[in-house]
């Protein structure tokens, strides 16, 4: 670009909003070192007494896994599901393909609080408890319209060659589905689950409403919070954090960052 | 060679389609129909009146709490842009590419703080003994701290940290895709920096801005977390009377029937924006 803005502004532009993305985080890691019993300054000198708080905490390490478990489940029946109706609206078009594609996607345009309340009232009106499966089940209800269409948007012309070539050459139904088209397709199946995960991992409102005595991390997060500010909360907020880079470098090192295969 | 004229694939989309239906359509239409019952003692009784609706249109305070959303909504959207515009601007038009990909990446590297803790970490920052009061004090700028923590300006900070990282994004991912060519035909027709800014950039980027800018309506308008942590109870916004109703009184009717009008609102807005939204590329 022959134009240019001297440098000096610009520097101090991208300078003060990293500042401002960055201030909470920052307050939140240094403040989980905390030895007093307050995440306000002054700093009392550093100490892991809150890390060890956190974690010998039963009811936040089990939320913890609840988390897990509700994440990974809702999150690959997601997938599978997102995948199969891809797959089934990319191999025959049906004449209501269109209408199918609508009503797939359409839970995206609703709130959170509005899925919960409606899953709510209906396992309500049904008899049913709240429970962690109540909660997966609106998770899956969140996550399946992204799938969908991550997959569906990925389904392009190049594979319905490929597709009609395996037919052709006498793979079944089931055999050219599962040894053709999600062998190419697992970057973006792997995609979709681990962007359902995030999402499910960090989802609250659903969770709080269809949950009773086994919570999810965020919902119990908000009960320790609820008892006023502690560095309890910065401790597990910090390893939350953590945990949720990490799963993210995982992630893209799988797919984006994945060495390009030559065709 | 003679394919089976109905294969299997036909059946492959009935999973979602029936999930779909039982576990978003359903409840849906359930709403619908509580939203026209109402709660007795004895429970929720199906007498078919439109008793909630008169009833929320003659509570003041159940309308401040409309008016709350619809107008935290629009201050958060309007900074929003505002912020994360001049960003992505500079990202995209002054910075190398080397460059570009380190700071998008350390502007993105936050979303992976949890949603729940974000908020939580606003409040130690704000909060009357927290760092940026204790800070200010300690220069002599301000004598007695100043009060944000639990009020309508926390609740805006945080919505506007958190959009300002999403909006970057899809701003900049607009504004890359712009043709360097225009900028030079621009340009070699004697504009200014700042025409080509104003007439060539902004005209061109304002699909991005309409993206961005729906997503944060709908998505600020209907969330519970980030008013009821950094906006304490001071001011009710929609979505935390919907749940009051559903936590303090087991109000399913009233509850459907505000949560019918969110979506209304939400549906009112995709109205206008449309045109600028291109949803059925989809």
């Amino acid at each position: 670009m022959t134009f240019r803005i001297s440098a000096i502004p610009v520097g101090l532009l991208i300078a003060a909003m990293l500042c401002f993305i960055y201030l909470p985080v920052v307050v939140l890691i240094l403040f989980s070192f905390q030895s007093g019993d307050l995440p306000v300054p002054p700093i009392d000198g550093p100490s892991l007494k809150w890390y060890v708080k956190a974690l010998s905490n039963d009811r936040l390490t089990g939320s913890l896994i609840n988390s897990i478990l509700v994440g990974a489940v809702s999150s690959a029946a997601a997938t599978v599901m997102g995948f199969l109706a891809a797959y089934g609206l990319f191999r025959r078009r049906p004449a209501s393909a269109d209408a199918i594609r609508v009503l797939l996607i359409s839970p995206i345009a609703v709130s959170y609080l509005i899925v919960g309340l409606g899953l709510m009232i209906v396992f309500n009106l049904a008899g049913i408890g709240r429970s962690l499966v109540a909660v997966g089940i609106g998770h899956v209800v969140i996550n399946l319209p992204l799938c969908f269409a991550i997959i569906y948007s990925q389904l392009g012309d190049h594979l319905r060659n490929i597709d009609n070539a395996a037919r052709d050459l006498g793979a079944g139904d089931f055999a050219t589905m599962s040894r053709i088209i999600v062998p190419v397709m697992l970057p973006s199946v792997i995609a979709s689950f681990c962007l359902s995960f995030t999402l499910s991992w960090d989802e609250f409102i659903i969770a709080l409403l269809l949950s009773r005595f086994e919570v999810t991390l965020p919902v119990m997060i908000f009960e320790l919070m609820r008892a006023g500010l502690t560095p309890e909360v910065n401790a597990a907020g910090t390893i939350i954090f953590c945990i949720s880079i990490i799963t993210a470098v995982v992630a893209a090192s799988l797919t984006i960052l994945r060495p390009e295969r030559k065709p | 060679m003679n394919r089976k004229p109905v294969d299997a694939a036909q059946w492959l989309a009935w999973p979602a389609i029936l999930y779909t239906l039982a576990f978003f359509v359903l409840p849906l239409a359930v709403m619908v129909c509580v939203s026209f019952w109402v709660r007795r003692s004895s429970g929720l009784e199906a007498d078919w009146t439109i008793d909630n609706y008169v009833k929320f249109f003659s509570r003041p305070y159940l309308i401040t709490a409309l008016l709350n959303s619809i107008e935290v909504t629009l201050i958060t959207t309007a900074l929003s842009v505002v912020l994360a515009y001049p960003f992505a601007y500079v990202l995209a038009f002054h910075v190398s590419p080397k460059w570009q990909k380190l700071v998008l990446l350390a502007a993105v590297l936050p979303f992976w703080t949890s949603y729940v803790v974000r908020s939580y970490s606003w409040l130690l920052v704000i909060s009357d003994n927290g760092i940026l009061n204790s800070f200010l004090l300690w220069t002599g700028l301000i004598a007695t701290p100043i009060k944000i923590a639990y009020t309508r300006a926390a609740t805006v900070l945080g919505f506007v940290h958190f959009f300002v990282l999403l909006l970057t994004l899809t701003l900049y991912a607009n504004l890359v895709q712009i043709s360097p060519s225009y900028l030079k035909a621009a340009e070699d027709l004697g504009a200014s920096r700042w025409s080509v800014l104003w007439r060539i950039i902004l005209p061109l980027s304002i699909p991005g801005i309409a993206v961005g800018a729906f997503l944060t309506f709908v998505i600020t308008i209907g969330d519970y977390i980030t008013p009821q942590i950094l906006g304490g109870n001071t001011e009710v916004l929609l979505p935390q009377a919907i749940m009051l109703q559903i936590v303090r009184s087991a109000n399913f009717p009233m509850a459907s029937m505000m949560s019918l009008l969110l979506m209304l609102l939400i549906l009112a807005v995709y109205g206008l924006f449309h045109r600028h939204l291109k949803m059925d590329r989809l």
